[in-house]
């Protein structure tokens, strides 16, 4: 095995272009368990954790431009307003331990229908800034899983940053587990109100071979927000249309049976999930519509 | 491969790492210092936990090439650490530079041990705040998982002194203890804090 340590972002696309079954590193929650373990022998690794601008992110107008390498920690304590869902998400990974080293970049590399990221990540809105010698492309995170961890970076490609959506109205994140550390998700939810748009995302973790959207649920509660104008008069939801949701959310799943849990137990709980974070949003927007028109 | 970094205040320098090995490895069996324990290999239980350039982190799931250049505290050096800390202050992170003749030797972290005087568990040795706090609280059952606990729970109180019970639940989740129950270890650090800010 070799050890790369490159310097600076250009040196790891050289190395990586010189060396594509290079396997990055840079939290070590994964890489360093299959090694660990002997599940795993790369050729080389390739170290990253000595490019400083992986590390840092930046606020942009519409979205956050957040490095590969930025430890959840960070994610929690500075980014909670303009990325809530993913700061919620950040704050169930493992441990305070796992969460000083651990960033967004690697549950996108190891791309584990299970990461906590991603739902986070599917409903808020994102692009993954993939880059390689060859030059540099943004992946939208519909099209970035691939499969059971398998995503679609080429093997010269590393990831630089990924750019999220500015939350604009609230979002949610929900996680089920045996308890509240240290757990990987037996499946998850992520729910994402955009009022500018008048829009619902969501996005689902460990219920199928990679992190989804339920898109149809999402296009039945478009409609549904749309046609009732609940938008505008900031009414409570419908509880046959939350209802309704719920159960398009479970059909989105595709799990399987595994040592956390059932199929029929991840579906009926994703279908849950669903209707909780919907609630909880959807409570808040109303709360923040009222406020801002003054009326009680 | 030959990794270059600072363990406890003092330069070392572990020669023949392989490079899938991990910082645990290269503390415990090319230095030397076992105080750092090896259980779980993948980050569950938190009793490889040491600091990294001020950062608690699982030391079984850093590649020891990662740590070329950096700062490792280890529950070794605590003692000396926490003692460092009391008399510079901010200099408590393990970021800033030590000079030359500060820190804990190899030998001195191996021949470290609480050993006592009489029946008195770790009378008579340089202790850290929490670790003293440990022995009177009778938090320590097998004493595996207390390395990587008082790491831990001596970077929270560093900047939470006064800890809400969640506070120090939340700081020490990431740490499986299998013997106490915890209740102990909660009075442990309970004790930490309130003789920390009777001190100030």
């Amino acid at each position: 095995m070799d050890f790369l340590r490159p310097a600076s972002w250009e040196e790891a696309l050289a190395a990586k272009a010189e060396h594509p079954t290079a396997v990055p590193i840079a939290g070590g929650t994964d890489v360093m368990v299959e090694i660990n373990f002997d599940h795993r022998r790369p050729e080389y690794l390739l170290d990253l954790n000595r490019i400083g601008e992986l590390s840092e992110w930046e606020v942009g107008e519409g979205s956050v431009r957040l490095g590969a390498s930025v430890p959840y920690t960070r994610i929690m304590e500075n980014l909670r307003g303009e990325l809530p869902g993913l700061a919620l998400a950040s704050h169930t990974v493992a441990s305070p331990q796992i969460r000083n080293r651990g960033g967004v970049g690697g549950n996108l590399g190891t791309a584990s229908p299970a990461g906590d990221a991603h739902p986070a990540l599917l409903a808020a809105g994102a692009e993954v800034e993939a880059e390689s010698v060859r030059g540099s492309r943004l992946i939208p995170i519909d099209a970035f899983y691939t499969g059971v961890k398998r995503n679609a970076l080429a093997p010269d490609e590393l990831i630089r940053a990924v750019h999220i959506k500015k939350a604009d109205g609230p979002q949610q994140f929900s996680k089920v587990g045996t308890r509240n550390a240290m757990v990987i998700a037996v499946c998850a939810f992520g729910l994402a109100l955009h009022p500018e748009t008048r829009t619902v995302r969501t996005g689902i973790g460990s219920a199928a071979p990679t992190p989804v959207r339920a898109k149809t649920a999402e296009e039945f509660l478009n409609a549904a927000l749309d046609e009732g104008g609940f938008w505008g008069n900031g009414k409570i939801i419908t509880p046959s249309v939350a209802k309704q949701f719920a159960a398009l959310c479970s059909a989105a799943c595709n799990p399987i049976d595994d040592v956390r849990g059932t199929a029929s137990y991840r579906r009926h709980a994703v279908g849950v999930m669903a209707r909780r974070t919907l609630t909880w949003t959807w409570e808040s927007y109303r709360g923040s519509a009222t406020r801002t028109e003054g009326v009680a | 491969m030959r990794v270059n970094f600072t363990v406890n205040g003092r330069r070392q320098e572990a020669d023949d790492v392989w490079e899938g090995e991990s910082l645990l490895y290269v503390l415990r069996e090319r230095l030397g210092l076992p105080g750092s324990k090896n259980a779980c290999e993948q980050g569950e239980c938190g009793s490889c936990t040491v600091r990294l350039d001020g950062v608690p982190v699982c030391s079984c799931l850093v590649a020891a090439g990662q740590v070329e250049g950096r700062e490792v505290v280890t529950v070794e050096g605590l003692a000396d650490f926490a003692e460092q800390r009391a008399e510079h202050g901010g200099c408590a992170t393990g970021a800033c530079d030590t000079p030359e003749g500060n820190g804990i030797s190899l030998d001195e972290a191996k021949g470290w041990a609480a050993k006592g005087h009489d029946s008195q568990t770790g009378e008579g040795t340089q202790l850290a705040p929490i670790q003293q706090a440990f022995i009177d609280a009778g938090a320590v059952q097998c004493g595996f998982c207390t390395p990587g606990l008082l790491i831990a729970a001596d970077e929270m109180l560093e900047h939470t002194p006064n800890p809400t019970d969640a506070d120090i639940r939340e700081a020490l989740s990431g740490n499986l203890c299998r013997c106490t129950g915890y209740e102990k270890i909660m009075d442990a650090v309970r004790l930490a804090a309130a003789r920390q800010s009777e001190a100030v």
